[in-house]
């Protein structure tokens, strides 16, 4: 039973991270209908930039936020103007393969950078830990929450508080209508796309603390992420946070109490049952588009 | 004859009652308008007979048999046609194999019969001819003129010889000369036997071609009679101009 | 609207052309790293060809395809270990049988990915794949997990090894074209276009939209799961993470885009430029994984310059020729004639 517990405390503190790279990875495809199936290769960047920092001039990993953020934010408005904006027709499949391809590009590069081995980074409270109820909690794990809380209120507040924000969700509702209001639905596209690029970054930062990586390790990564983003209802936040936490537990508990070897399995076969049950998630509008 | 039956259908749509408890019968041969204020529920009863939506309540039957929960593929199998508001077909299909689609092949049959039998196109050619746009039934439905479109949809929807066919504001966004061809066709299509049910703005159009007009508000039948009988209707009168 | 004869015979003697070709290759060739390459080109095209009948006919966009190739080399395996099949070419005749196991497991894929559209199926086919992968790395009692799963080795020599496989392929490549070509112009195959250009529309004139998209992905399915047994007996070991790579699910669809996406012959030309392309790439740069910026390089280029494909593209460009010299010099063609042209061209 206390493994249980510690299961599912340690699924809310995990949950935590994903839910702040599947909130980028929604907040995009809410306002510009993709797929950024390079979502996963730009939190593992994020994590290598860091790394990178941390080796070289021995940058504490959550200190390098102030820079690998804004760099990343940067690189998502480029990545947006480049590759994203000149697709017209046919966005939707196009857009999933354009993005694939930065996934293939960056993890070739990191691999010529970096090689494959696994690296993972380090700092004092990444094995520090303390004790609650009798089961220890690495401080890495609490920090990292913290700080997926503090991004998380960021862009609610963002959207909820601010012009910018009623800008985004106005294109996230409709996008023709909100141009026709005024709304410049391209530069609210590229900045949305820099701010999910940007949540990579500190998303890679946790992850990379918290799990060792190579790479390769997108692919792990942008599949979780997907289907949380499905389970939650695509373009949904609320459902993305509510749908990461949920499954992070459940995979946990799944480690736990069947074999870890499972534990990503449970995963998916949630997303089998969900999909079965109701088709558009969580908290997902049917798509039934023009009738 | 009544050829089809809607009995108190109602949808609501989160809080929102888009159809409440509405209630109408068409007869077999005839030609019936739907009419009310923008936002009164026609399309979503539209959508709620073909099987694009389910309904909450009530009931649907065609020639006595419900229809009721039946996809849209099967209700156009039973002979209901229908079109969209904004004439609807296929872009990157020639006019003529937009045609051809509607035909049906059942099951295992879909897979080894070639797409284009020598009498399906010539029933098509016809149609088109019928409408008078034979001329374009090699060009690709995407570069058609909206007029040409509402014209095929019109033809493609007839292909599989439907009973009843429900038209989504047929002269919506056509120009005055072509709102009069597509009146003429209907009356042709008419007199063969195929009955019509219609949504339009366009009162002069609807009133010149329906015998029968429904108007609907707030999502239920607010009242129905031959076109003189809802002119004069003072309810009527209200629902457009004072809400 | 039947092309000129000229251009019919052309067409056929093109072909036949291809085909000759295609046969006598091995018998010009000899070096077995060409011969190699060759393999898994006509693979490809078989690949490309089979995941076109569902994703260019459609428009459903399957990244999940990896999952049926990898399945069919796996179960393939398991049926030759379990019937005691000796190496040679008896093993051929039991491909099928991977085919037909694969079509049972799209369908059980394919019944609860098809409830959703557009984007939801292009990352739902992403996690089923993942979930077979899991399986495959998970049921170590049947596939033998992380260590692998091996075939019988065939007992021929280094020089004709390849031979074989080579044929193998090239006869899964041409039912898969032959299939294509068929449900192309079957009243199936245009209720599969509807489907992509409007399904909403497609049902309302009584296509039944959810029957067709099964039947398409559960043959495109099958098709790529009897090239998956054949990849296994080829390379005779088959990990989970390498028979069921989601690079190889990314690839044949990039090869469509290239060729042209939902047309007969794009696909094989698609397969035909890139494979070689990404075999001498991972060749050359394999090890730094620097192969892998170049490939993505070459996509993102496809897809931002050509995303229509080359086959339509180069169709376009000799309409468009074939329209201005119409008009051109002689202006006898009559106003319809050249309103018909020009609006076959607008997209």
């Amino acid at each position: 039973m206390t493994l249980i517990l510690e299961a599912v405390v340690f699924g809310v503190l995990t949950g935590g991270v994903y839910a702040l790279m599947a909130s980028g990875l929604t907040l995009i495809f809410g306002v510009m209908r993709i797929i950024n199936v390079g979502h996963g290769a730009l939190v593992i960047l994020g994590a290598y930039l860091s790394f990178a920092l941390l080796r070289s001039a021995h940058i504490d990993p959550f200190l390098s936020l102030i820079v690998t953020m804004p760099a990343m934010f940067a690189l998502g408005v480029v990545l947006q103007l480049v590759f994203i904006r000149p697709l017209k027709e046919d966005r939707e499949a196009l857009s999933v393969l354009v993005t694939y391809a930065l996934a293939l590009g960056i993890e070739g590069l990191l691999g010529f950078l970096f090689s494959d081995n696994l690296v993972q980074l380090t700092a004092w409270y990444e094995t520090a830990s303390f004790a609650v109820f009798g089961f220890h909690i690495a401080y890495v794990y609490v920090f990292g929450f913290a700080l997926c809380i503090a991004i998380l209120a960021g862009i609610f507040l963002m959207l909820y508080r601010t012009t910018f924000g009623s800008a985004v969700r106005a294109t996230m509702l409709n996008r023709t209508a909100a141009q026709l209001v005024g709304v410049n639905v391209d530069r609210v596209s590229a900045i949305a796309f820099g701010i999910g690029v940007s949540t990579a970054a500190a998303g890679g930062v946790i992850f990379g603390m918290t799990n060792a990586f190579n790479p390769g390790s997108h692919y792990d990564l942008i599949s979780r992420l997907l289907t949380i983003i499905v389970l939650g209802g695509l373009g949904s936040l609320r459902g993305a946070v509510i749908a990461a936490v949920g499954m992070l537990i459940i995979e946990d508990v799944t480690a736990v109490v069947i074999s870890p070897v499972w534990a990503s399995f449970a995963f998916f076969l949630l997303l089998v049952i969900v999909l079965v049950v109701r088709p558009q998630g969580l908290y997902g509008i049917r798509v039934r588009e023009r009738i | 004859m009544t050829l089809l039956e809607v009995q108190s259908l109602s949808k609501r749509f989160g809080g929102v009652t888009a159809v409440d408890a509405c209630s109408l019968s068409l007869d077999l041969g005839s030609i019936t308008g739907l009419i009310g204020p923008n936002g009164s529920g026609k399309t979503t009863v539209f959508n709620l007979i073909t099987g694009f939506l389910a309904k909450d309540a009530g009931d649907v039957r065609f020639k006595g048999q419900s229809i009721a929960g039946f996809g849209p593929n099967r209700i156009y199998g039973l002979g209901i046609g229908r079109t969209f508001q904004l004439a609807r077909i296929f872009p990157r299909l020639t006019a003529l194999e937009n045609m051809l689609v509607p035909v049906r092949r059942s099951g295992f049959r879909a897979l080894v019969s070639r797409g284009q039998w020598n009498d399906e196109r010539s029933r098509a050619m016809d149609m088109l001819a019928a409408m008078d746009i034979a001329s374009v039934a090699g060009l690709l439905g995407g570069s058609l003129s909206y007029g040409q479109r509402k014209l095929l949809e019109l033809a493609a929807v007839m292909m599989a010889q439907p009973q009843l066919v429900l038209l989504d504001e047929p002269a919506g966004g056509v120009n005055p000369a072509l709102i009069e061809r597509i009146g003429e066709h209907i009356r042709e299509l008419n007199r063969q036997g195929v009955t019509f049910l219609l949504v339009e703005h366009n009162m002069p159009f609807v009133m010149g071609l329906c015998q029968k007009i429904v108007v609907l508000h707030r999502g239920a039948v607010l009242a129905e009679g031959t076109p003189a009988d809802v002119r004069g209707n003072a309810a009527v009168l209200d629902a457009y101009l004072g809400s | 609207m039947r092309s000129p004869s000229w251009i019919r015979a052309a067409k056929w003697a093109a072909l036949l052309l291809v085909l000759a070709v295609a046969l006598l290759f091995p018998a010009f060739e000899s070096d077995p790293a060409t011969v190699n390459i060759a393999v898994f080109t006509v693979m490809y095209v078989g690949l490309a060809t089979a995941w076109n009948i569902m994703g260019g006919y459609t428009g459903y966009v399957s990244l999940g395809h990896a999952a049926f190739f990898g399945f069919g080399a796996y179960a393939f395996g398991l049926v030759l270990a379990h019937l005691g099949i000796q190496a040679g070419y008896e093993p051929f005749l039991f491909v099928p049988i991977a085919g037909v196991l694969t079509v049972v497991l799209a369908l059980v894929i394919g019944w609860i990915a098809l409830r959703t559209r557009a984007a939801t199926f292009v990352i739902v086919t992403i996690a089923m794949m993942f979930m077979v992968q899991l399986l495959a790395e998970n049921l170590v009692g049947l596939t033998g997990g992380g260590s692998g799963l091996s075939f019988p080795v065939p007992p021929w020599s280094g020089d004709f090894f390849d031979t074989p496989f080579y044929y193998a392929m090239l006869v899964m490549a041409i039912v898969s074209l032959l299939l294509s070509w068929w449900i192309r112009r079957s009243k199936f195959g245009l209720g599969l276009l509807a489907i992509r250009d409007d399904e909403d529309k497609a049902l309302a004139v009584g296509v039944p939209a959810h029957a067709y998209k099964l039947t398409a992905f559960v043959i495109s399915a099958g098709l790529v799961g009897m090239i998956g047994a054949v990849y296994g007996y080829y390379v005779t070991y088959i990990y989970p993470q390498y028979a069921i790579d989601p690079l190889v699910g990314i690839s044949l669809v990039l090869m469509v885009f290239l060729g042209g996406l939902g047309t007969l012959w794009g696909p094989v030309l698609g397969a035909v430029i890139l494979e070689p392309a990404q075999l001498w790439l991972a060749y050359n740069f394999g090890a730094s994984l620097l192969y892998l910026v170049f490939y993505a390089a070459v996509f993102l280029v496809v897809i931002l310059l050509l995303p229509r494909g080359i086959i339509p593209s180069v169709g376009d460009l000799l309409k468009r020729i074939a329209a201005r010299r119409a008009v051109g010099p002689s202006d006898t063609a009559s106003t319809s004639d050249t309103h018909a042209v020009a609006g076959v061209q607008s997209p």
